[in-house]
């Protein structure tokens, strides 16, 4: 049974802020209809498909106007109606067999025991993962889990699939993958779909309605995918959407290859001092090595390493950063990146890396130390012992080129992903080191904001210095990569 | 794992090991441990647990054992004659008694309750403790849930470790910047731990209809075969212990 979904006058604000996230809504969608919703960031996408989950919360949460009604009751009084699917696969596994998850939904909807294992069976063959019921969650890609969590929400035979960007932390291959396991869901259940996605390529073979939400309220465009890509192209593609046809500027190619600074040979990497151990961003510790790679690291170049999830790049990344040690092999720096330090970078000392190779990590979070924007930017300068004077001149200019001057005295864990991304960058590019070591540098990042990171990369290489990303994205590789290492 | 131990309900081994340990925290001589202890010993030989698994993750206890013993005969409580004395330090004949029971009772406790819950899953333990039991699986299953989180939590750790020293804060004062870190990790935990309540929020956990339960917790003869057995193995102790003339209540 597909649901039908009417919006009239809706709006919401969460208690703790003053703006409104979603304002003025109408919108009516039929049962059967597929849906991408999009809009800039904070046009409030997210809360809307929250609302129609029933979990957006009750009147101590915020504060609702207008009216939502799913199959004309409100969302909450629907619980297990919608299917809602999120973006990170790591925090949508919530217990350790594959069975048991996707079981879970029908468990809380009361399902009988006898109707419940075959409902996981059909539902897991329809998003087409072919495991055994018993295999432990953890140990599956990031593609598979969020199949999984598909498989979860369509276990409870929901009228109403939501998806709020389900592909957006996936490699190429599991993008295809989540993609087509909707589309036959779609097909076998006839469900109503809404999708926010930024990248509209991937779903538009798959929609038959475009809406646009305008941050200012209500709707700034509504029709069929053609007809409104067509209309309001330029606009979303100013807002940071990926509109096909309108892809974000490119900066041109620093041709000048520079001196020799980072040279490893026969290195192999792994997690741990001695024992070749490794996991990318998720929590299944999967045994590998990465051995005998041959990497050289120029000045005025970008190297790209590439390769699927789990296959090691953040490792190889970190260990060329000076961060973890070889376990086997030598990594050193040439004489004009060390500087009067020492051959191997994982023996410098932590200012001494500062000046020489700088690391963003994939999550901002895991490198803000202090409470506002501005300390922030200060910390490297001041382990430099760098005077006042300098700091504050270093400090203001990076403000003002990463668009952040507004935020100073903001606490770096209240930003945006965008405003975070950007920040962490910066308490990197403040030390001015010869090298810098990017992970996922575009993951999950807007059109807007990607220009932006390639534009300001490209600059550094053209002035001399080098980037190692790890990255999954194809299209910063085609952009910016120089050399390519693929795992 | 196909050992039939390995199926016997989680709920079952806490039971058992908990009847055992409250049998020997009733009384503290060396009889009524060592007889459990013996007992045990012959036990664990059904239970299908290979031998280096069964010394690697009882290595713990049997470390702790004679550390606690030596403690004991150091500074336990002296009476009859003294061997050997030295500023706070009495070995005595009572101190030298109180170390060996000591010493007996963490093993005939510590070892079953170990090797219990090796074959103990998480999941099924959850299951036990809500449909047999009967707690609240709000409470339960939000348990199992967050427990599975902790790994991603380690994670976390290693990274805001690395990132210190990318930062050029990573030379000094590793013990100074824990605070720091701590704060860095909740920030992290409480994100994770939302996200988490709005997936589970969404597959319709916390509603107000009855839960069903996909994989049955039994109780059936072996899991009564089992507290059964702990319970014996406690009362056994107890009455060698009684008959020989052991038997010491340890309040009074």
């Amino acid at each position: 049974m597909a649901s039908r979904v009417s919006a009239s006058g809706w709006g919401w604000r969460h208690a703790s802020r003053k703006q409104w996230a979603v304002s003025d809504l109408d919108l009516t969608i039929e049962p059967g209809e597929r849906v991408l919703l999009l809009g800039a960031s904070g046009s409030g996408k997210s809360t809307l498909l929250q609302a129609l989950a029933g979990v957006l919360g009750g009147a101590d949460e915020g504060e609702t106007a207008g009216e939502l009604l799913v199959d004309g009751v409100p969302p909450s009084a629907l619980r297990g109606n919608a299917g809602l699917v999120l973006q990170d696969p790591d925090s949508q596994v919530i217990l350790s067999r594959v069975g048991d998850d996707v079981a879970f939904g029908c468990e809380n909807l009361g399902v009988p025991r006898e109707e419940i294992w075959p409902r996981v069976r059909e539902a897991l063959a329809e998003v087409g993962l072919d495991v055994a019921l018993d295999r432990s969650t953890s140990q599956l890609s990031g593609g598979q889990k969020q199949r999984l969590a598909l498989a979860g929400v369509l276990a409870m035979r929901p009228g109403l699939l939501l998806l709020d960007e389900p592909t957006a932390n996936l490699d190429p291959e599991g993008v295809l993958e989540v993609r087509d396991a909707v589309a036959r869901v779609l097909d076998a259940t006839g469900a109503t779909l809404v999708v926010v996605e930024h990248r509209v390529d991937v779903w538009l073979p798959l929609v038959n309605r475009v809406v646009v939400i305008s941050p200012d309220g209500g709707l700034l465009a509504d029709g069929p995918p053609d007809a409104v890509l067509t209309a309001r192209g330029r606009e979303l593609a100013d807002a940071g959407v990926w509109v096909p046809g309108h892809p974000p500027a490119v900066p041109a190619r620093n041709t000048s290859r520079g001196n020799e600074l980072l040279s490893a040979q026969g290195l192999t990497v792994g997690r741990i001092a001695g024992r070749a151990m490794g996991s990318e961003s998720t929590a299944g510790t999967v045994a590998f090595s990465r051995a005998g790679l041959d990497v050289t690291v120029h000045a005025g170049t970008t190297l790209a390493i590439t390769g699927a999830n789990g296959s090691g790049k953040t490792t190889l990344g970190l260990t060329l950063a000076g961060l973890l040690p070889p376990i086997a092999g030598e990594l050193v720096a040439s004489d004009e990146l060390r500087n009067g330090a020492g051959p191997h970078p994982i023996q410098w000392k932590s200012r001494e890396l500062l000046t020489r190779i700088g690391t963003v990590f994939q999550e901002p979070e895991h490198q803000f130390l202090r409470s506002s924007v501005r300390e922030e930017l200060a910390v490297g300068p001041r382990a430099l012992k760098v005077s006042t004077a300098e700091i504050n001149s270093r400090v203001d200019e990076l403000l003002q080129r990463l668009r952040l001057d507004s935020l100073a005295e903001a606490n770096p864990f209240t930003l945006s992903g965008g405003q975070k991304r950007r920040l962490s960058v910066a308490t990197i590019l403040v030390g001015r080191p010869r090298v810098l070591v990017l992970d996922e540098p575009t993951f999950g990042q807007d059109s807007r904001t990607w220009a932006e990171l390639v534009a300001l990369l490209g600059e550094l290489v053209a002035d001399g210095r080098s980037i190692v990303a790890m990255t999954h994205d194809p299209l910063f590789v085609d952009a910016c990569a120089d050399i390519e290492v693929r795992l | 794992m196909t050992h039939p131990f390995s199926r016997v309900n989680p709920v079952a081994k806490l039971g058992s090991a908990l009847l055992l340990a409250v049998c020997l925290i009733l009384t503290i001589d060396w009889v009524s441990a060592g007889t459990a202890l013996v007992l045990e010993l012959a036990a664990f030989g059904f239970l299908g647990i290979s031998a280096k698994r069964f010394w690697w993750r009882t290595l713990p206890v049997w470390v702790a054992a004679p550390l606690t013993a030596v403690t004991i005969l150091l500074y336990g409580k002296p009476s009859g004659t003294i061997y050997w004395e030295w500023l706070a330090v009495r070995v005595s004949d009572g101190s030298i008694d109180l170390a060996l029971a000591t010493a007996l009772r963490v093993l005939a406790i510590g070892l079953p309750a170990v090797v219990l819950f090796i074959t103990v899953d998480a999941t099924d333990l959850a299951d036990g403790l809500a449909q047999v039991w009967r707690l609240p699986s709000r409470f339960v299953l939000g348990a199992l849930a967050a427990f599975r989180l902790v790994s991603l939590f380690l994670e976390d750790w290693r990274f805001l470790e690395l990132a210190r020293r990318a930062r050029g804060v990573g030379d000094s004062g590793r013990i100074r910047r824990i605070p720091g870190q701590v704060f860095a990790m909740l920030v992290l935990a409480i994100r994770r731990g939302s996200k988490l309540a709005i997936a589970m929020e969404a597959r319709g956990f916390g509603g107000t209809g009855e839960r069903t339960w996909a994989r049955e917790s039994r109780f059936g003869w072996r899991e009564w075969i089992v507290v059964i057995a702990g319970l014996m193995v406690g009362m056994i102790a107890i009455t060698v212990s009684v008959v020989t003339g052991h038997w010491n209540f340890i309040v009074g």
